[in-house]
């Protein structure tokens, strides 16, 4: 008996390097970030080796959500948003097709399956060097309607300044809560054949009260800016988007694959007997049962969009405003402008963020496995 | 009846694959026509044209000029892989065969690590180097990359010995086996592939990681992904250089993915904590 606690101890102090390493370099320095985002590190004196810091509370995030100066990281931020909802939908719908695609056991499955995977194991500055050249304003991609006896394009993929789907930062809040609004009903809709009275009672009722509240009377909801700041899509990040999707794709289509040859052939030998088609296979029966495979695409995609940096970096420069990034502006903040203080507030703003997303995964997947 | 909407289907199916396999293997067309070109023959309208004469010492200088960043990636990638995939290794037999009270939890605080944008340890990790006088060369960078690994390998090696029957463990722990010696002579000889899936999987990452490489190391110790960046970047670029220069630091990778793509695969599927 004893032989065996003094075992759980050395199992115990195995894993104890590792967790300090964690502790200290995972949550020591987030905390750390968090305090410095909260100082004014040492304003004038900022360059010095140890800068003598002094709380401003929440000064920073201020002055970058509402201040002059932080128009250029609200641009960033929304452009960021647009950029994830866009890569989400775009990497995933379509590794999802080719998955299905492959999943018909075409004959070349594997030399097929090499060829849209490969990108995966690339570095964002190979691809985005590659792209760079591709979506060149004058060459690349856009002379490629000529060989097939068509007008070449002239889109500026990387350098366009035209915006679309704008709107005023002062309404925010407004949009925000709308936004809420719309996503309480929809959740109330999507509910209401499972549990109707629920349905009405927790999403439904609630959506609707808000948004008739944000509709009747939003102008009480204080506008977030003293003056009209336009912010929207910009058509330049476009280009972007195409490469990540070409990176990316081929690796929801790996997860979705492996998630298709794990249902059993009885499953589907079934739903067609019940005269399911192709189709209505894959909709009613093969996605569904893969929603776990979905969940982790999406959670792992919009962590790689969060963080995006080298791939913008290779592309357009870490200067070009009409490309920008949360992730960019904080490298240029803080280490080309040496304001270490706004820097981390950014980096807090990515991770509470990416937080959103990743503790209620991490705790489902924690309860999931308490429970087997 | 069913012949015709046979064939209908497979045109589909086989025309659709053609074209999305020609948009993946676009850029890398791309990047090899240019690499090859003449820096002269390169131009806009022309890009997609096969070159009229092969040059191949585009490769040469882009192979000189990269050459001190290629070797810094190697030393810093193989360095770093075997310290994750070690320390890995033996936090992934505490997490599957080992568990105490608490360790769940200690393992999903570990997994949160490896879905942080790294940009909120950023600013402490460069302090902290610097405090240790590890800021700017290779070791400071190897360390980094040991210890947020340290999540995924845990991972990967967890799920790998789950697989190992317990009650394996369990007959050896009878035997009078201590908790080193049933890891040395049943866990360790048992876990090759799960060795070489996860070394595969660290050294793509760190072989293409970028953000540290630039904030944290100086010229000298600079990776290769920082290399090729400095290459292509600046206003006035003849794109062979680059082209050539990707290829370069893209082989390493490739020739892994291509050569040992089922273990890649893994690691891969395994990243996405699904069990």
């Amino acid at each position: 008996m004893r032989e065996a606690s003094r075992d759980k101890w050395k199992a115990f102090l195995t894993l104890l390097p590792s967790m300090i390493l964690i502790g200290v370099f995972v949550y020591g320095f987030i905390g750390n970030t968090i305090w410095t985002s909260m100082t004014d590190w040492g304003g004038v004196g900022s360059l010095a080796l140890v800068p003598e810091k002094n709380f401003v509370g929440l000064e920073n995030y201020i002055d970058l959500f509402t201040g002059f100066l932080g128009s250029g990281f609200r641009q960033d931020l929304v452009n960021a948003v647009y950029y994830s909802v866009m890569l989400l939908a775009g990497a995933v719908g379509l590794g999802m097709f080719i998955a299905i695609l492959l999943d018909q056991k075409p004959k070349g499955e594997d030399v097929l399956r090499t060829i849209f995977l490969y990108p995966m194991s690339l570095s964002f500055i190979v691809s985005g060097t590659i792209w760079r050249w591709l979506l060149a304003p004058q060459g690349g991609v856009n002379v490629l309607p000529k060989y097939f006896g068509f007008e070449p394009l002239n889109f500026k993929w990387l350098s366009s300044q035209s915006a679309v789907l704008v709107f005023n930062w002062q309404d925010i809040l407004r949009i925000l809560v709308s936004f809420a609004a719309f996503i309480l009903i929809l959740t109330g809709v999507y509910m209401l054949r499972k549990d109707q009275s629920k349905a009405i009672k927790r999403w439904l009722v609630p959506g609707i009260a808000l948004g008739a509240f944000v509709w009747l009377f939003g102008d009480i909801i204080p506008s977030a800016l003293f003056m009209e700041e336009e912010h929207g899509f910009n058509l330049a990040t476009l280009g972007i988007i195409i490469a990540t999707i070409w990176q990316y794709s081929g690796y929801t289509m790996a997860l979705y694959l492996a998630g298709f040859n794990g249902i059993s052939q009885d499953l589907r030998d079934a739903a067609m007997l019940d005269g399911a088609s192709q189709a209505g296979y894959y909709r009613h029966v093969a996605i569904p049962m893969l929603k776990p495979i979905t969940i982790s695409a999406v959670i792992i995609l919009s962590h790689i969009s969060l963080k995006m940096f080298d791939l913008i970096f290779a592309m357009t420069g870490p200067d070009n405003a009409a490309t920008g990034h949360p992730a960019l502006t904080m490298y240029l903040t803080t280490f080309r402008a040496n304001d270490f203080a706004k820097g981390a507030a950014i980096a807090i703003v990515l991770f509470l963020i990416a937080a959103m997303f990743i503790v209620p995964y991490l705790i489902g997947q924690y309860r999931q496995r308490g429970r087997r | 009846m069913i012949t015709r909407k046979f064939t209908l289907g497979s045109v589909f199916l086989y025309g659709t694959l053609t074209l999305l396999a020609l948009f993946f293997l676009m850029p890398a067309y791309m990047a090899a026509v240019t690499a090859l070109k003449m820096p002269a023959d390169i131009s806009l309208p022309t890009a997609w044209e096969w070159p009229s004469v092969i040059n191949w010492s585009s490769f040469s200088q882009a192979i000189e000029k990269l050459k001190p960043d290629f070797i810094n990636s190697i030393i810093l990638t193989i360095c770093a892989t075997i310290g994750s995939t070690m320390l890995g290794s033996l936090n992934g037999y505490v997490f599957s065969k080992w568990q105490f009270k608490g360790s769940e939890v200690i393992f999903t605080l570990f997994l949160f690590g490896m879905f942080i944008p790294y940009q909120v340890i950023l600013i402490p990790l460069f302090q902290t180097l610097r405090a240790m006088n590890l800021y700017g060369g290779l070791p400071g960078l190897i360390l980094a990359h040991i210890v947020y690994g340290l999540p995924i390998t845990s991972l990967i090696f967890r799920n790998f010995y789950a697989q190992i029957p317990t009650a394996l463990v369990e007959s050896a722990k009878l035997d009078g086996a201590g908790f080193f010696s049933i890891y040395l002579r049943i866990v360790f000889p048992l876990s090759i592939p799960g060795f070489v899936v996860t070394s595969l999987w660290q050294f793509t990452q760190i072989w293409n990681e970028f953000l540290w490489g630039i904030c944290l190391t100086r010229h000298t110790a600079n990776p290769i992904t920082v290399g090729l960046a400095n290459l292509a970047g600046g206003q006035a670029v003849t794109w062979n250089l680059p082209m050539a220069g990707s290829i370069m630091a893209a082989l390493p990778v490739l020739a892994i993915y291509i050569f040992l793509g089922r273990y890649f695969i893994r690691g891969l599927l395994a990243g996405s904590v699904k069990e």
